[in-house]
């Protein structure tokens, strides 16, 4: 009785290419804070000139739901990942975006001696991309309790930021001089903290694509 | 669900023929001024379902009915005089039927068999119901010309209007466009969206698109049974049931 396996095909290779512009994503993050911290010029202009490839890659991947949407009609869960999808594509490409700002800082403060040793913010990477991998996984695998924790993890990352803003304050407050760097620092640590909110989102498309149902985490 | 007030209640339907169960355990209630659809594989029973409405499985031999079909409160098969019932409860069928004869007799053969000699009044009635079946325009002046030279788009339309002469309250179709391209297909869709402010309608469809645009509340039958039955946008958007997922989403039947 089985029917409609070539469609099936076309939902699991859109998945494919999620997961695909997923780890182009993540590298990018990745990139962007190595380059900061090893000061790396190099790696900051290949973090910029690699954001052409993951926009490609969104607009691709939006082309692709929009002719499945045409030509296959999908209602229910169908309809729902291809909805889902569309959406998760905007997270993904904005999260690209941030590591874009990073390695620009990374340029702008190149040359110049780092304020204080950089601890918090690769912490933020990595949690950051541990959270876009994971929440991707949940949702190709359309698993709401994975999506729910995943988005959990999300107040580490809060609270890492507030405490890199505590501690920028003190410095700044200390001396003036290293107001200009403590802002971008700042920025820096804010755009982490947005990739977290990117990926909770994810995690409540998830929720949406697995039962229907809208969730605020 | 909307409240509207009920057309037709079915409690615990059992329909058999012969030895054969078509339909079992049926149970629910179709909306007034609403478009209800009934949806689900070949054979699953909803035609049967749409044909105890109006008592249309009378005519088949060895046909066993159990449970209530209540109209406006009334049980049909109890206290119903059959003639009354298919005035009030029209049926259009999947192939245009038109009688061979005119346009003008196709319609005004009803209202002349429930009484009506008038010809001013006969006048009035073809035109409007040819005008609410979207069909005056095309057809108004060759009235007295064979129904039979019309296209099967505009036969189907004609077999609307004819329905709507004999002023019902409810009008059943059974896959009224199967037989039609795609622009007589939306022209009838279109008449749906018309129809409903004044009737109820029920439809039996194939086509998942067409349930999904035309209706407000479908059912899905498979094997005599109803298992699933609720507003359209819920079961195209979030079905409860994963046999109503895997038939609308055309993983089967």
């Amino acid at each position: 009785m089985y029917s409609r396996q070539h469609f099936d095909e076309a939902l699991d290779a859109l998945n494919q290419e999620v997961l695909t512009m997923g780890t182009l994503v993540e590298e990018a993050l990745r990139n962007a804070v190595k380059a900061l911290v090893d000061k790396d010029i190099d790696l900051a202009d290949r973090v910029i000139q690699g954001d052409t490839d993951i926009d490609r890659q969104q607009l691709d991947i939006e082309d692709t739901c929009t002719v499945l949407i045409a030509k296959e009609q999908p209602v229910a869960s169908d309809l729902r990942q291809l909805v889902a999808t569309l959406n998760v594509l905007g997270d993904l490409e904005r999260i690209g975006d941030q590591a874009v700002h990073i390695a620009e800082v990374m340029k702008r403060l190149y040359g110049e001696p780092y304020m204080k040793p950089l601890i918090d913010i690769p912490r933020m990477a990595v949690i950051a991309e541990g959270m876009i991998h994971d929440a991707l996984t949940a949702f190709v695998e359309q698993d709401p309790e994975a999506a729910r924790s995943v988005a959990g993890r999300d107040d580490q990352l809060d609270a890492l930021h507030a405490q890199v803003l505590r501690e920028l304050l003190t410095y700044m407050m200390e001396d003036p001089a290293k107001i200009s760097q403590g802002i971008n620092f700042l920025f820096l640590s804010r755009w982490l903290e947005r990739t977290g909110d990117h990926v909770t989102n994810i995690c409540e498309r998830t929720v949406f694509l697995a039962t229907g149902k809208h969730v605020t985490f | 669900m909307e409240e509207q007030p009920s057309k037709f209640r079915i409690k615990d339907l059992d329909l058999f023929y012969g030895d054969n169960q078509a339909l079992k355990d049926v149970t629910l209630e179709v909306r007034s001024h609403r478009v209800t659809a009934l949806i689900g594989p070949s054979g699953c029973g909803k035609s049967t379902f749409i044909r105890t409405l109006n008592r249309m499985n009378d005519l088949i031999d060895h046909v066993r009915i159990t449970g209530d079909v209540l109209y406006e409160g009334v049980n049909i098969y109890a206290d119903y005089d059959v003639i009354e019932l298919r005035k009030r409860i029209g049926m259009v069928f999947q192939k245009p039927n038109p009688f061979p004869m005119s346009i003008y007799e196709n319609i005004a053969y009803g209202p002349k068999i429930h009484g009506i000699t008038s010809k001013s009044l006969l006048d009035d009635l073809v035109e409007n119901s040819l005008k609410a079946a979207a069909l005056w325009e095309e057809v108004s002046d060759r009235l007295h010309k064979p129904a039979l030279g019309l296209s099967g788009g505009q036969q189907q339309r004609l077999c609307i209007a004819r329905v709507l002469a004999v002023e019902p309250d409810v009008v059943l179709m059974d896959e009224p466009t199967s037989a039609l391209d795609p622009i007589s297909t939306s022209r009838i869709e279109e008449l749906i969206f018309e129809l409903k402010k004044k009737y109820t309608i029920i439809i039996v469809t194939h086509n998942m698109q067409q349930a999904g645009r035309v209706s407000d509340t479908t059912a899905f039958f498979l094997n005599g049974v109803v298992v699933e039955y609720g507003d359209t946008e819920k079961i195209f958007f979030n079905p409860e049931d994963s046999r109503t997922e895997a038939y609308i989403s055309g993983r089967f039947g």
